[in-house]
């Protein structure tokens, strides 16, 4: 049987607030356990949250940065349930009045096609502590769990698609499309190993053509891209497996273990969930007036499918050089600084994601620590575009300015002598010379089928350029050769 | 000293007549040798209260004091002091030393008051009679077979019997209002908002309210410019400036308005309440008060809706005690289920486990429309009722209890002691503020009259309270134990 | 809405209190007596009634982001019952 898998995404976000959703305690990473833990993250007696304004912003800078609806009114519930990391007994989130309604994300295919994964809504919520599992004694010899709860508040958005996606590739799209508009809007670092962007994805498969869906399983805290893909691969083909050998796929929650590359059902607990979500009496309604809106939305930066849309029609790149250089805000940035300096959109585009981005993958590089800067580079492809050097002296160049041996790429040039030679005199006297030095090649060029002339004529441009050090100009030699090897003819 | 008001104290306070040392340490001594029979104080703190009273009197010494400089009073045990125990009358926070103070705490410090400790309470208010804390009951100061009320109960047992001129109490249901009409103390419910929740310990967050009991209305409103006011930290906590609360004490009465709600006349309302209560009635219409009867339809829901409401809240606010971070833990837990499961049924008693368990069942799967969605559509029909009635008079008047204090282990059953709140309790569902101020007795116990206003109406509320206080004696009758000489 | 023994236990579980089967009888008794109380809504028609949250209609108030609280770690764990290097200890979590 022909199998259709479905899949929807909820994608946790960490917000990058200087202080926690509800209390005004930091949320830097990596701090000593529960030193940044305020009386109101820790759920003391009497303690009550106030909303923290950046937070609503970034939530509703998310909303606008993928057209959604943005209601004027949202409400914080609360969802009740017991675990050591999360202090209050109850998780304050928003369940039945969002800040941000449904929207769309566009998601660009290895093909370079592009599909629209509708949002269903993104709602804020305060992030849990964390339980440390290392053994931990209690003095009598029991084994303990840790609870830190330096995380515990720090804002979360959570984002919730609709079961748009039909592949472990479009889902890890999807994913990488949320990380490319939360990090080119600055509302989080996007940093998946720290657990800033965290995901849920619900999977089920349908027979081919079935309109129903099927049952799904959720696997909880798949967090980096890749395992998105294989967490969904295994788990597509253990449903199948499972459907075609005439079983039932179980409604329940999953865990993806990377280690074994499989999914496993978490213990199922004796009793169903009840959250009691009821509306948080310690909060108000969060009323949004247009005006702030309106002011968000107009100072919002360009996110990257427009981005993409301008690199391709403004700027005349290929769709798969504008999906490249618009995946990250920091890879956009970078080019379009040097598309400013230099002038020539494609020929930036081609240094950006040829020589640059390949130093960039040999050292292990991102594009914001590259030793050469947008400046630099575009000032290097500026002389290239001039006829100051050609493309070969350019690598030279570049290679300089990696290894940080001077500042500008005109300073290069003048150091080691790289400026083209485009005066004809003295590229003549060069070709006079080779050709007085080469009778033997000379003679087989005379001697061949004219059209295979044009083959031959590579040994002399070599040897011009050889003796110029590579400074000549290589149009220039090919021309002046032509016309003198043929002379000769 | 004891038995004057805390007007009268501040006046001597500041003509010199006694130090706040003085006037501290005489209450200390009365509460050291009474309070041992009456169960009004949990924690006294008098180290503490002798280091703020002599603060306040190095304070006035430099020409720095305020109205308040070193007038003592007492604080329900709900109120989190730092340093010092705030267990809201439970077993499950016995061991709990709060690291901060209340905002309105802060505040009575900032003003320079002297904190002679925490006062007994029913467990996290939870009560009308203060039977249930897990710190004994207390008696009424009036009659040692009587329940001084609650949850507030050891704040006004404490005032009436002269330990400590004014207390802090809070108000969800009636708790403020309550036990002052049953210890015969006049007792201030704010307007939702009015005054700060921060740091106190929540029992119904929508409900909430803290405010002054105190042995007159001129009192509570020096009080209650203390602590009214907008703070950051309470989202709930209304921007809005707060008005000289004794500036129209004074002001006359004719032309008044007063409203008497059909439905708080009704069956079930003893009889001498109610003639004491009509009594003071015909003293307004002396004073040039007009009278008429309005309704209030919705009154028998009350209950009903809060007794959906303000359980489920609770549930909700106390799943924080989980024997983790704070408060009661268990002997040797064997894993982390047996950890709540024992912590939380060793550390709260009987009405906090019946009022969650209550709250959950009503929260969960299949019942929030019936009862959580249904209480909350009720609760707007209630509130309209008032600013209805509102619409037509300038206050509302009635009874604080449908009885005068009741017996210590008269009610035995939950139903028959949440019916003791049917008049109090639709107040903190509409958010409106009430007083109560004495107006006679009933079988020799003391009996409140309850005055009702709009939102934010407390000026006018004790404006009125006090006149009538100008008027009468009631609140200048003192129990026996009051004759206790110091 | 009748009140079952099962649903007292289902609450006990959902608020994690340690009952016992007695204790449950006896809240299941009061809290049915309550529930008649409560029941009383039943009878009143709130169609198109909105819920009221909260008495004053407000709305949220937004707090500048800034961090305001300083590491009062030793000042809060005085008061926990049970704390190694920092951190709440429970019994063993297994996940």
């Amino acid at each position: 049987m022909q199998w259709e898998t479905v899949i929807g995404l909820e994608v946790h976000v960490q917000l990058a607030t200087r202080s926690k959703i509800f209390s005004g305690a930091s949320t830097a990473f990596g701090a000593e356990p529960n030193s940044q833990a305020c009386a109101v993250d820790l759920g003391m007696p009497g303690v009550l949250p106030v909303l923290n304004e950046a937070a609503v912003a970034m939530a509703v800078q998310f909303g606008l940065g993928i057209h959604a609806e943005i209601p004027e009114v949202s409400v914080f519930d609360r969802k009740n349930y017991f675990y050591p990391d999360l202090p209050k007994g109850y998780q304050t989130s928003q369940m039945y009045h969002p800040i941000v309604g449904p929207g769309e994300v566009e998601i660009t295919l290895d093909d370079g096609s592009t599909k629209a994964i509708r949002v269903h809504h993104a709602h804020l919520e305060e992030d849990a502590g964390k339980s440390l599992h290392e053994t931990f004694s209690d003095g009598m010899g029991q084994a303990m769990t840790g609870i830190d709860l330096n995380r515990a508040g720090t804002p979360l958005l959570e984002i919730v698609s609709e079961p748009d996606m039909r592949s472990a590739k479009e889902a890890a799209a999807y994913l990488k499309a949320i990380h490319s508009i939360v990090t080119y809007l600055g509302i989080s670092d996007g940093n998946m190993a720290e657990g800033s962007m965290r995901c849920d994805v619900n999977v089920s498969v349908r027979p081919k053509d079935q309109a129903a869906f099927g049952t799904r399983a959720e696997i909880k805290n798949v967090n980096s891209f890749r395992f998105v893909e294989r967490a969904i691969a295994f788990e597509v083909e253990r449903q199948i497996e499972l459907l075609e050998d005439g079983g039932e796929v179980v409604q329940e929650t999953r865990l993806y273990d990377p280690e074994r590359d499989e999914t496993r059902s978490m213990r199922t607990k004796e009793q169903a969930n009840d959250y009691r979500y009821f509306p948080c009496p310690d909060l108000l309604p969060v009323v949004l007036d247009q005006a702030y809106v309106d002011h968000l939305r107009d100072n919002l930066p360009e996110l990257p499918a427009d981005k993409r849309a301008r690199f391709q029609e403004e700027m005349g790149l290929s769709a798969y050089d504008a999906g490249v250089l618009s995946a990250s805000r920091e890879m956009a940035e970078f080019f379009e600084q040097v598309n400013d300096v230099c002038g020539d959109a494609k020929q930036a585009a081609n240094w950006v994601q040829g020589e640059l981005s390949g130093a960039l993958n040999r050292e292990g590089l991102p594009i914001q620590s590259s030793p050469v800067s947008a400046r630099q580079l575009g000032e290097l492809v500026a002389r290239i575009i001039d006829d100051t050097i050609n493309g070969k002296a350019a690598k030279q160049v570049f290679q300089a300015l990696w290894n940080g041996e001077s500042d500008s790429a005109d300073a290069v040039i003048e150091a080691k002598g790289l400026k083209q030679v485009t005066d004809t005199g003295a590229i003549e006297a060069m070709i006079d010379q080779v050709i007085a030095d080469s009778p033997a090649q000379v003679a087989q060029y005379r001697d061949a089928e004219p059209d295979k002339r044009g083959k031959m004529i590579g040994y002399f441009v070599g040897q011009v350029m050889k003796a110029s050090r590579g400074t000549a100009n290589p149009q220039q030699v090919n021309g002046l050769l032509k016309e003198r090897l043929d002379a000769l003819c | 000293m004891h038995d004057k008001t805390l007007t009268e104290l501040a006046a001597g306070l500041a003509a010199g007549e006694f130090s706040s040392r003085e006037l501290t340490a005489n209450l200390l001594a009365r509460i050291d040798r009474l309070d041992g029979d009456l169960n009004s104080f949990i924690t006294v703190t008098p180290e503490q209260a002798l280091a703020a009273a002599d603060a306040a009197d190095a304070a006035r010494a430099r020409g720095e004091a305020g109205p308040l400089t070193g007038v003592p009073l007492a604080l329900k045990d709900i109120f989190c002091t730092t340093g010092v125990k705030t267990s809201a009358g439970s077993k499950m926070l016995d061991n709990f030393v709060a690291p901060y103070d209340a905002t309105v705490v802060e505040k009575l410090k900032a003003a320079g008051t002297v904190s002679l400790g925490k006062t007994n309470m029913d467990e996290f208010a939870m009560g009308s009679s203060n039977e249930n804390s897990f710190y004994g009951a207390v008696k009424n100061p009036w009659d040692g077979a009587a329940v001084p009320g609650g949850s507030s109960g050891g704040s006004a047992a404490a005032v009436a019997a002269g330990l400590v001129p004014a207390a802090m109490g809070t108000d969800t249901g009636g708790s403020i209002r309550q036990p002052a009409a049953f210890c015969g103390i006049t007792g201030l419910k704010p307007t939702y908002g009015r005054v700060s929740r921060y740091g106190i310990i929540a029992y119904a967050s929508s409900l909430d309210q803290a405010g002054p009991m105190a042995r007159t209305a001129a009192d509570c409103a020096h009080l209650l410019g203390a602590i009214a006011g907008h703070d950051l930290r309470d989202s709930t906590s209304v921007a809005r400036g707060v008005p000289d609360y004794t500036a129209e004490l004074d002001a006359p009465l004719a032309g008044l308005k007063i409203g008497l709600p059909t439905e708080y006349f009704g069956d079930g309302l003893d009889p001498e309440v109610e003639s004491a209560v009509r009594e003071a009635i015909r003293v307004y219409e002396s004073l040039g008060a007009t009278v008429r009867e309005v309704s209030l339809p919705h009154t028998h829901y009350a209950i009903p809706a809060y007794y959906v409401i303000a359980p489920a809240e609770a549930s909700s606010n106390l799943a924080r005690y989980d024997g983790v971070r704070f408060g009661h833990r268990c002997e040797a837990p064997t894993d982390l289920t047996d950890l709540y499961l024992r912590s939380r049924a060793e550390g709260f008693g009987e009405e906090v486990q019946r009022r969650i368990l209550m709250g959950t069942h009503t929260l969960s799967e299949g019942f929030f429309d019936a009862y959580y969605k249904k209480a909350q559509q009720v609760r707007r029909l209630i509130r309209q009722d008032f600013l209805d009635a509102f619409d037509e008079v300038d206050v509302l008047m009635g009874p604080a209890s449908p009885t005068p204090a009741f017996d210590l282990g008269a009610k035995k059953d939950p139903v028959s002691m949440y019916l003791q709140d049917i008049y109090t309790i639709a107040i903190n569902l509409a958010g409106i503020p009430g007083i109560s101020v004495p107006a006679g007795f009933a079988g020799g116990r003391p009996v409140g009259l309850q005055i009702l206003g709009t939102h934010f109406a407390e000026a006018r509320l004790l404006n009125v309270a006090h006149q009538f206080q100008q008027a009468t004696d009631w609140h200048l009758r003192r129990p026996g134990i009051i004759e206790e000489t110091a | 809405m009748a009140l079952e023994h099962a649903d007292v236990l289902k609450a006990a579980h959902l608020a994690r209190l340690g009952l016992n089967d007695d204790e449950a009888a006896h809240y299941l008794d009061d809290l049915g007596r309550i529930l008649a109380m409560v029941d009383q809504l039943q009878t009143l028609d709130t169609e198109g009634v909105a819920p009221l949250a909260h008495p004053l209609e407000t709305t949220q108030r937004l707090r500048a982001d800034e961090v305001t609280e300083a590491d009062q770690r030793e000042a809060f764990q005085r008061c926990a019952p049970a704390v190694d290097q920092g951190l709440y200890l429970v019994p063993r979590v297994v996940e």
